[in-house]
């Protein structure tokens, strides 16, 4: 379902369902906000900036920004955003976005979707460093965890 | 002063995450990956910490080959191991699951 680089992300899934549903549930604001837990007052129109206040529990006080870029209807959408721009106290507006891509290609039995995002080497490490200690259900997490149990249960 | 070298693979992954499951740990590689190697001085400036905390911090995230401390006459110069910091892959790692995540609250949208 995926190949990684250090630049980019790519994911493949298919949908049992047809493309123009697909289309929509993309490229609707309120539709894309219901999956990817956002709550956009505007619609998705190439070349407009976008801003989506997110609802997803424990982040209700971020709001992501999106600058939409292709809108080919049915085939192509995408966009560019700051990845992983969880800190409130930190300005991302100058560093360097990713791109991401839907692709969509219909198939026998549904439409096959494709996602990239790329554009990853430009964001600074530091910056990448510090998304992985803010991912409380990751890694850094799980690490200080199994530290703590260790030190407890030497 | 040098640090040792660790084989590469798995083994090496743990002390890597736990040297930067700390805030304070995490910020000195953050500082140090943004304004290039510096002296324990520079690094101990506008931190509530002493330098001893700081050289303690550094030791840890040296010898999960974080960072690397080289003297130069009285001091050491410290700077960070990008190639082993392995902060890219990992990055990626989590962005990628948060996609597989989001895509599968999109599969249960289209196809309900």
């Amino acid at each position: 379902m995926q190949t990684t680089t250090t630049d980019r992300i790519e994911k493949k899934i298919l949908l049992h369902a047809p493309r123009s549903r697909v289309w929509r549930a993309l490229t609707d604001s309120k539709e894309f906000g219901a999956w990817f837990q956002s709550v956009f007052a505007d619609p998705f129109r190439p070349g407009t900036r976008v801003t989506g206040r997110i609802t997803h529990p424990g982040y209700e006080h971020l709001t992501m920004e999106m600058v939409i870029e292709k809108m080919e209807p049915e085939r192509l959408f995408s966009f560019r955003w700051h990845p992983y721009a969880v800190d409130p106290n930190v300005d991302y507006s100058k560093e360097p976005t990713t791109l991401v891509e839907f692709t969509l290609e219909e198939m026998k039995d549904g439409t096959l979707l494709r996602v990239v995002e790329s554009g990853f080497e430009g964001i600074p490490i530091a910056r990448r460093a510090e998304a992985m200690k803010m991912n409380d259900g990751g890694w850094a997490q799980q690490m200080t965890n199994i530290e703590d149990y260790i030190r407890r249960n030497p | 002063m040098t640090t040792r070298r660790e084989p590469a693979g798995l083994a090496r992954s743990a002390p890597v995450f736990a040297a930067l499951g700390d805030a304070m740990r995490l910020k000195l590689v953050a500082r140090l990956s943004e304004g290039g190697p510096q002296s324990i001085v520079r690094l101990t400036r506008g931190t509530p910490l002493t330098r001893q905390a700081i050289t303690k911090h550094l030791h840890v995230l040296a010898a999960a080959g974080l960072v690397r401390g080289t003297r130069r006459g009285r001091e050491s110069r410290w700077r960070v191991e990008p190639q082993r910091l392995d902060v890219a892959y990992r990055f990626l790692d989590l962005i990628s699951k948060r996609w597989d995540v989001a895509l599968r609250r999109l599969q249960k949208l289209v196809e309900e």
